[in-house]
């Protein structure tokens, strides 16, 4: 009998017992709660925020993080978390990145000890949700050219600008805003941007073909005025908003796999069944090489994962690691999406599997968190030691 | 309140099974683990018990080899607060589980013992019974509940197994041909669950956390003066026949003489 992938490479020895549980835990709630409400919220281009109490109390939100509510987990528990979310979806999976590892670990690293105390226990328990304006409509892979400025006044700052294609920014209660306090990039500071303060809003993006279920919009700051208290003390620089994005993409590496092993599973089990030809097209060799490359690629990511895990837990973990499993990790996920929808014909394209859907979102997670070629540059230069960026 | 509730370690439902060439057993190779539904509903009542009477605690028992530990932890991430595990490799059949258990809760005295109804992977539908038999306790089997799985009292966590006001006894609701049936039980007593008593809750990523951190205790079967060579010995196991190709109809009046010639349910 053929085995599962994962145990054919005794991948599942990898893990421990603990993070085994943490896996069958969020492996059940993603397929059980979430699958079910899913085709619809995409359909309505929304993410189904009735689900976030559900979401919260499994733990899920700001999972890696220690302290105010936070589950404390390993490096590999948290990653696993990440690929069962985005087995199902990668819009699952934003959410919770954009919870986690964009908005609360900013203020867990970050932020003073009161802001900590003030937004992380509420933003674990999702009753705060957070949004992270980084991205403007003239500053995409080039974060250092953003437009929007802070100037100081008294007792606070006053804001003024746009951020574009900005996660759960429509249902969002806090925005954790980036900008320049003066005319060049050192001068970034991240500022805790609070529902119901004047001069806020964030307007919705329609017509998405991708993350459909995932709430996309913009923030406009007209002459905002943010509170000293809401400034982010501990860092200044684009080092704030990169380290936040270091942290978001080796949860992204993890969960693209997921995408990857939901469109290797459903092609595997279609390759089986369907016949043509009087057999089965799994026993045609062009599909055993498609199915073999997404193997290869599925098996070499959670070897690359894994590894970075031991890493972060030891604490040594470089960003210039994580673009490289960011970089692979997606690009396997997209190439295993697309071949498999050839494998499964015509009804790839429908929604009855999960398919298209995977590789349609795959597009949004190849652009984001640094686009695959803003990564191929970062890693050019650290082995080559010559910046081609510009 | 002290609950016992026990929990055996079976092959995943969502697992290909397949016999072995000789009939002797499953293939188990490839085949994944997991609680027994069943006990994990019966978990799943016991916290809600303890949670409704505290101060109360809830213990996980498992009989079976080291392995079974993983589900033991999965009782103590849902949130149990401590396990024991009977320890012993390969085949033990029903009477001997009982038996095991019985021991430990001689030595444990819970009020009440809560257990899934039956396994899914021999539908014996028999340990439950035996212990009762053997402790000489009353019991309550297939225990369910009157509001349906989509209700408030679901939501809200209610136990369906009631405790009542003097804490001598408790209520249950039997899923029985055709209705339900109301028990009061005399404690300390056994109750086996049933489907449709509730929801298991996912354990919480904090709580495995936490649950690393919970005692099992280890007992071996032969100090507990238990003899668990089985009584029960399996001679012989079959995949169930492969189903027969469908066949197309012309027409109602050809279906319901099918109906009633071939098939005979009308
Ligand atoms: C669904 C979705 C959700 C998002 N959520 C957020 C969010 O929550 N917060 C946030 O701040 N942002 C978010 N983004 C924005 C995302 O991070 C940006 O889209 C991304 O950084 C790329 O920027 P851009 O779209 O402006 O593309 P550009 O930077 O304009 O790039 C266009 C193309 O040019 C290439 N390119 C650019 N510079 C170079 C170079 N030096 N050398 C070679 N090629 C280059 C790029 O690789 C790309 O192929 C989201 C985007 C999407 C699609």
């Amino acid at each position: 009998m053929a085995q599962h992938l994962l145990d054919l490479f005794a991948i599942e020895s990898l893990w421990t017992e603990e993070q085994r549980l943490v896996r069958d835990s969020v492996r059940r709630f993603a397929r059980e709660r979430y699958a079910p409400v899913l085709q619809k919220a995409w359909d309505d281009e929304r993410f189904p925020d009735e689900l976030v109490p559900e979401i919260a109390q499994l733990g899920v939100l700001g999972a890696q993080l220690h302290g105010y509510g936070c589950a404390g987990m390993d490096a590999a528990g948290y990653g696993l978390t990440m690929r069962e979310l985005e087995y199902v979806d990668s819009g699952l999976r934003s959410f919770a990145s954009v919870q986690g590892a964009l908005c609360m670990y900013p203020i867990h690293a970050f932020g003073s000890e009161e802001q900590r105390e003030r937004f992380l226990p509420r933003m674990a328990r999702g009753e705060l949700i957070g949004c992270f304006g980084l991205t403007e409509p003239d500053s995409g892979s080039d974060p250092g050219s953003m437009r929007t400025r802070a100037k100081k006044v008294d007792g606070g700052y006053v804001l003024d600008g746009a951020k574009m294609w900005i996660t759960n920014a429509p249902v969002a209660g806090i925005a954790v805003v980036w900008a320049k306090t003066g005319e060049d990039a050192s001068s970034i500071r991240g500022f805790l941007v609070e529902r119901g303060f004047a001069g806020f809003s964030t307007p919705r993006m329609h017509g998405k073909h991708s993350l459909r279920a995932s709430w996309t919009g913009e923030i406009a700051l007209e002459g905002c005025f943010v509170p000293d208290a809401n400034v982010l003390p501990g860092v200044q620089g684009l080092k704030g908003p990169l380290s936040c994005l270091t942290q978001a993409r080796f949860g992204i590496a993890w969960g693209v796999l997921g995408a990857a092993l939901s469109c290797f599973d459903t092609a595997v089990a279609y390759s089986q069944e369907r016949k043509q030809f009087g057999k089965p097209i799994a026993g045609f060799q062009l599909t055993q090489q498609k199915l073999v490359e997404m193997a290869s690629g599925i098996i070499n990511g959670h070897l690359l994962v894994n590894h970075l895990s031991g890493l972060k837990d030891r604490g040594t973990l470089t960003p210039t690691q994580v673009s490289l499993a960011k970089r692979d990790c997606v690009r396997t996920a997209i190439e295993t999406a697309r071949s498999a929808r050839t494998v499964l014909g015509a009804n790839g394209i429908m929604a009855d599997y999960p398919v298209m859907r995977h590789a349609q979102n795959l597009e949004s997670v190849l652009t984001y968190e640094g686009t695959h070629e803003v990564h191929t540059l970062a890693l050019g230069r650290a082995i080559t030691g010559v910046d081609a960026f510009s | 309140m002290k609950i016992l509730v026990t929990i055996k370690r079976v092959e995943d439902y969502e697992s290909k099974i397949k016999v072995k060439p000789d009939g002797t057993w499953i293939v188990t190779d490839g085949v994944n683990y997991r609680a027994n539904p069943f006990d994990e509903i019966a978990v799943e009542e016991a916290l809600r018990l303890r949670d409704a009477n505290m101060p109360s605690e809830v213990i996980a028992v498992s009989v079976g080899s080291e392995l079974s530990v993983n589900e033991i932890r999965s009782a103590l991430a849902m949130g149990a607060d401590k396990g024991i595990l009977v320890k012993q490799a390969g085949w033990v059949d029903s009477d001997a589980v009982a038996r095991c258990l019985q021991k430990v809760i001689e030595r444990e005295k819970p009020d009440l013992v809560l257990m899934g109804k039956q396994a899914v992977d021999v539908d014996d539908n028999v340990t439950g019974q035996l212990l009762a038999e053997y402790l000489g306790w009353g019991q309550a089997t297939f225990a369910s509940k009157h509001e349906s799985l989509e209700s408030a009292e679901e939501k809200a966590k209610k136990p369906g197994v009631k405790l009542a006001a003097d804490k001598a006894s408790v209520e249950v609701i039997r899923e029985i041909d055709g209705g339900l049936e109301t028990l009061s039980v005399k404690l300390p007593a056994i109750v086996t669950v049933d489907l449709r008593l509730n929801v298991p809750r996912y354990a919480s990523l904090p709580n495995i956390m936490k649950a690393k951190k919970k005692p099992v205790e280890e007992l071996d079967p032969k100090a507990l003066g238990v003899d668990v060579t089985p009584k029960v010995k399996v001679l012989k196991v079959e995949p169930p026949p492969a189903r027969a190709a469908g066949i197309k109809v012309p027409d109602v009046a050809a279906l319901v003489q099918k109906l009633h010639s071939d098939a005979k349910v009308i």
